[in-house]
C-alpha cells in the first residue's frame, strides 16, 4: 500500500499545488510527456500521485480512493454531503481564491439584497408564468443558500461554462457563480448583491476520514504532516 | 433492518382499515412529472425528491407522496364526497443525513368532503388516533388557518399582507417581513438611497435580461408607496407573536385564542372553527383536555397544509422521524384544480415505523 495523494491535472492549480509542496521539500511533477496523466513524488517515500480533475477529487477523497486530496472547498461542500464527515481540511494553500456569489443585472436598480430578489422573483412569476432562472453548476450549495434565507419562487438552470453570459442571452435572469476579481461580472453587466456571498473557496488540502491505511500509511502521513507542518 | 415482508403486511392491514372506514382504495404512478410538483414547492424539492429524465417526457419526479397524484385524480374525475386510501413506496433524497430513509412505505387516507370540514377533520385525526393507540404516540397538533386569518385581518397594505402570506412556511423569512413592516428594522441603505433619488434609472447599467425596464419600474413604484404606508402597529405585532407562542393543551389554547380574538376579531371565525373541531373530536371520544396544541406547528415543513394539522411522535424515540403526518390542504385542491376546488383533509402512516416501534413493545 501506499498513500494515495490527489491533485489537479492542469493548469494554474496544478502547477500551483506543486509549488506548493515544492515550498515544503517534496517536488511533485508529471512523468512522461505532457498527454500522460502519471505524477512522481520526490522527498518523501510511500506516497503515490494521482492526477484528476479538480472536480472529481471531491468524489474520490468520499469514496476513500484517495487519502490526500487538493481542491476547492466550493467544490468539496458542494458535491459532498456533510462533508465535515467524509473529509477533513488540513490547510488551505493560499491559492485559487474565489467566492461564489449570487449576481443580478446592473441595471435592476430596485435589486440589492435577498429580500429584493426574493420580491423580484414573486412578481416575475406573475408577470411571466414561470419561476426566476439562475444559472449555476453549484445546485446544491446556491439551493441550501436561498431556503435558510427564505428566498422562493426561483429555478436552478445548469450551466457549466460562460455562466455570465446567460442573462444576456435571456435563458437565465440571474446567476450564481464563482468569482475571483468580479471583472468578469462587471463586463457582462452584473453586480453582486450585498448579502449575496455564498461561499469563500480556496484551493485547499483534504483528508479523506474513511480511506484505509495500514501502518505504514499512517506512519507515512505521520511524516508528511510533518514536513508540510501541519501536525 | 426491519423486515419488508413485515412492513409490507402491516401496510396490507393499515389499508384494510381504511377501506373499513369507507375508504376507497386508489394506485398512482411512481414517476410523476416533476414540473407540476416543482411549481408547487419551487426549488427546494429538488433536495428532497429523486429526479430523472428522459428525452420525451422531460423530467421526471420518483413520488415524494402520494398527496399530489391523489388530488390530481380526484379534480379529474372523482365524484363528491369522496375518500381514498393507498399504500405504496414513497422516495426521498436525502443530502444530509445518512440515517434517514430514502425510501419507505406510506398508507394514507384522504377525504374530499365539501358539507363539514370540522368533522371531516375530527375524523381523519381520529381515525389515525385509533389506529396508531397501541404505540402509545404523543399527538402534535395545530392550526395554520389561525395564523392566515390573524395576517388577512392586519390593518396594513395588501401588498404587505401577500409578502406575509407568501412566507407563512418560511418562519424566518416572515419574521423579518414583519420587522421591516414594523419598523422595528431599518430599511437597507441601498433601498434608502434608491428611494431619494429622483430618477432611479438616470445612468443605469444597459437593460438587459427578461426582467424588463416596465418591472423594474413596477417594483420601484411598489417599494415609493410602501416607504410612505404607516407601519404595523406594536400592538398587531405583539398579537401575531401572542398567536405564534400559544402551546399548551388544546382546551386552554382555545380560551387563550378567544383572548386574542377579543383584540384582534379578524381570527374569530377560524378561532370558532377550531372550536368546532375540538367539539367534533370529543364526540368521537378524544379527551381534549391532554391534546396537545401549538400554534406554529407545522410551520416549516409541511407547505401544503393551511388548516388543521397533526403528527404522532414516539416520543422514547426522538430520533424517529413522525409516525404519521397530516392535516387539511384546501389550498392545494384549488392549485391543482384549474379553477375547481374542494376542502381536503387527510393524514399518512409509515408502516416500517409501526413494525419498529411494536418490536420494541
Amino acid at each position: 500500500m501506499s498513500l494515495k495523494l490527489g491533485v489537479p491535472s492542469k493548469g494554474r492549480l496544478m502547477d500551483k499545488t506543486f509549488d506548493w509542496f515544492g515550498q515544503r521539500g517534496i517536488e511533485l511533477g508529471r512523468a512522461g510527456s505532457e498527454r500522460e496523466y502519471a505524477g512522481y513524488v520526490q522527498g518523501i517515500d510511500n506516497i503515490e500521485l494521482v492526477l484528476l480533475s479538480a472536480g472529481e477529487i471531491p468524489r474520490e477523497l468520499a469514496a476513500g480512493r484517495i487519502h490526500l486530496g487538493v481542491t476547492g472547498t466550493d467544490l468539496v461542500h458542494d458535491k459532498l454531503g456533510q462533508w465535515d464527515r467524509t473529509v477533513a481540511e488540513l490547510a488551505g494553500l493560499g491559492f485559487g481564491q474565489a467566492d461564489l456569489v449570487l449576481a443580478v443585472p446592473r441595471c435592476w436598480v430596485d435589486v440589492n439584497t435577498l429580500d429584493d430578489l426574493d420580491a423580484a422573483a414573486a412578481a416575475f412569476r406573475i408577470t411571466h408564468g414561470f419561476r426566476l432562472r439562475i444559472a449555476t453548476k453549484y445546485h446544491r450549495l446556491v439551493r441550501e443558500f436561498l431556503r435558510e434565507n427564505g428566498v422562493a419562487d426561483y429555478q436552478l438552470v445548469d450551466s457549466q461554462g460562460a455562466t455570465e453570459g446567460t442573462v444576456k442571452n435571456e435563458t437565465a435572469e440571474a446567476i450564481a457563480d464563482i468569482t475571483s476579481t468580479g471583472d468578469t461580472l462587471r463586463a457582462n453587466h452584473l453586480k453582486i448583491l450585498e448579502d449575496g456571498l455564498i461561499l469563500r473557496s480556496q484551493a485547499t488540502l483534504f483528508r479523506a476520514r474513511k480511506a484505509p491505511m495500514d501502518d505504514a500509511d499512517r506512519k507515512t502521513l505521520k511524516t508528511l504532516l510533518k514536513q508540510l507542518e501541519l501536525d | 433492518m426491519t423486515d419488508r415482508a413485515a412492513i409490507r403486511a402491516e401496510a396490507a392491514r393499515l389499508r384494510a382499515m381504511f377501506e373499513a372506514e369507507g375508504a376507497q382504495p386508489v394506485e398512482t404512478a411512481v414517476l410523476q412529472p416533476a414540473e407540476v410538483l416543482l411549481d408547487l414547492y419551487g426549488e427546494d424539492i429538488r433536495a428532497r425528491a429523486y429526479i430523472t429524465s428522459d428525452a420525451l417526457r422531460g423530467e421526471q419526479m420518483l413520488r415524494p407522496d402520494f398527496t399530489v397524484p391523489v388530488v390530481q385524480m380526484h379534480m379529474e374525475h372523482g365524484a363528491e364526497p369522496a375518500c381514498y386510501t393507498y399504500s405504496g413506496e414513497v422516495f426521498r433524497r436525502q443530502e444530509d443525513d445518512p440515517d434517514r430513509a430514502n425510501e419507505y412505505m406510506q398508507v394514507g387516507f384522504e377525504l374530499f368532503d365539501r358539507a363539514a370540514p370540522q368533522t371531516a377533520d375530527a375524523r381523519v385525526f381520529s381515525l389515525l388516533y385509533n389506529t396508531l393507540k397501541p404505540l402509545g404516540l404523543r399527538a402534535a397538533t395545530g392550526d395554520i388557518g389561525i395564523l392566515m386569518a390573524a395576517v388577512d385581518g392586519l390593518r396594513t397594505t395588501e401588498r404587505r399582507k401577500n409578502a406575509l402570506r407568501r412566507h407563512i412556511w418560511r418562519p424566518r423569512r416572515f419574521r423579518a417581513l414583519m420587522d421591516r413592516f414594523s419598523g422595528r428594522m431599518a430599511m437597507p441603505e441601498s433601498r434608502a438611497a434608491l428611494l431619494a433619488m429622483a430618477d432611479p434609472l438616470a445612468g443605469a447599467a444597459p437593460m438587459i435580461g427578461m426582467r424588463r425596464e416596465a418591472e423594474i419600474l413596477s417594483r420601484i413604484k411598489a417599494l415609493q408607496e410602501d416607504a410612505v404606508s404607516d407601519p404595523i402597529s406594536e400592538n398587531e405585532v405583539a398579537l401575531i407573536d401572542a398567536i405564534l407562542s400559544v402551546r399548551e393543551t388544546s382546551d386552554n389554547a382555545l380560551e387563550h385564542l378567544r383572548d386574542i380574538a377579543v383584540d384582534l376579531s379578524a381570527i374569530g371565525p377560524a378561532v370558532d372553527r377550531l372550536a368546532e373541531r375540538l367539539e367534533a373530536l370529543e364526540k368521537r371520544g378524544i379527551d381534549t383536555t391532554k391534546l396537545d396544541f401549538e400554534a406554529s406547528y407545522g410551520r416549516t415543513n409541511m407547505e401544503y397544509y393551511d388548516g388543521f394539522v397533526f403528527g404522532f411522535y414516539a416520543e422514547t424515540r426522538p430520533d424517529l422521524p413522525p409516525v404519521a403526518t397530516g392535516g387539511r390542504y384546501d389550498a392545494l385542491t384549488r392549485q391543482l384544480g384549474r379553477g375547481r376546488e374542494i376542502p381536503a383533509v387527510g393524514g399518512v402512516v409509515r408502516p416500517g415505523l409501526v413494525v419498529e416501534l411494536e418490536g420494541l413493545t
